[in-house]
């Protein structure tokens, strides 16, 4: 049974994960990377890691996702232009590809695969979310703060390359409104009659 | 047969082996690029969380964590240099990134 259900989870992933790099349109390649997510995150179920599962859901299909969605759709590039002459990368990208997955395969062949059929991916806990709160924030809280930093590094990063100061653009200055006086805001001045100002 | 470490790292070798090849394939369109190093980072999640649940550590699915969190940021930034490059240029070509080198 379970074998059954990965099988056809791994034909979905393989399948679009070709279809990513394949589409002629890359709204459509970001669609079909929301589906390979979506189902490596079934595989992680799977596998009996549902927090990391849920997490792949959240950040890739929640986030990065929809992130290239928005780049690919503010980005007035002409892509069947950019298509044009991929085919003859082919060639090139299948000998590479092939020799990739030969040495995979020589690597995991020759070394003799252990028998590891049990699984349990969450031990020393009943439930997954509880086995990886049990180290993240004691043993692994360096690390923990690490993602942290880099997500703010990536963030402020993010922030100053796009960030661009538009010039005769007007804009409230809070401190140059409370600031003013009333000596600044109006004048005095004694008009004699049948002249003006 | 039962469900074995094999039939993941398996998959995991498919996936990194597409990624690799749609690095090559699309070389003058780096938004795809992008997507093809997502597909590649995914696959040594799935080799991270197969190699925990079947030695029985929890160790592998907190480092497929830093990865998930290392990939987002490197999403975040290189998007962010692909917006700023297409204001400056006007395309995405990437052939001509080039000109940069002095």
């Amino acid at each position: 049974m379970e074998l059954i259900a990965f099988y056809i989870f791994a034909a979905i992933v393989t399948v679009s994960a070709l279809a990513v790099i394949m589409a002629k349109n890359p709204v459509h390649s970001v669609l079909w990377l929301i589906l390979t997510f979506f189902t490596a995150a079934g595989i992680f179920v799977l596998i009996g890691a549902e927090f990391l599962a849920m997490l792949l859901v959240v950040v890739y299909v929640g986030a990065v996702a929809v992130l290239f969605l928005f780049v690919v759709m503010m980005l007035d590039v002409d892509f069947v232009e950019l298509k044009q002459g991929t085919l003859r990368y082919w060639p090139f990208a299948g000998l590479i590809g092939i020799a990739f997955i030969a040495e995979i395969a020589l690597a995991s062949f020759a070394r003799g695969s252990g028998n590891m059929a049990a699984f349990d991916a969450s031990p020393g806990a009943d439930t997954n979310t509880e086995a990886i709160g049990q180290v993240m924030y004691t043993e692994y809280f360096l690390l923990f703060q690490m993602s942290g930093l880099i997500l703010l590094v990536a963030m402020i990063g993010a922030i100053v390359l796009t960030l661009r100061e538009r010039p005769g653009v007007k804009r409230q200055n809070i401190a140059a409104q409370t600031s003013r006086r009333r000596e600044d805001a109006y004048e005095k001045v004694a008009v004699e009659p049948g002249k003006g100002i | 047969m039962d469900l074995t470490i094999n039939h993941f790292l398996t998959l995991s070798a498919i996936l990194f082996t597409i990624g690799v090849v749609g690095i090559f394939v699309n070389r003058k369109n780096i938004i795809v690029i992008l997507m093809a190093i997502e597909l590649i980072l995914l696959s040594v999640n799935i080799n991270l969380v197969a190699f925990s649940a079947f030695s029985g550590t929890i160790e592998g699915q907190i480092f497929a964590m830093l990865v998930l969190t290392v990939a987002a940021a490197e999403a975040a930034v290189g998007l962010a240099i692909l917006v700023v490059y297409f204001r400056n240029r006007g395309d995405i070509a990437v052939e001509s990134v080039g000109l940069m080198k002095g």
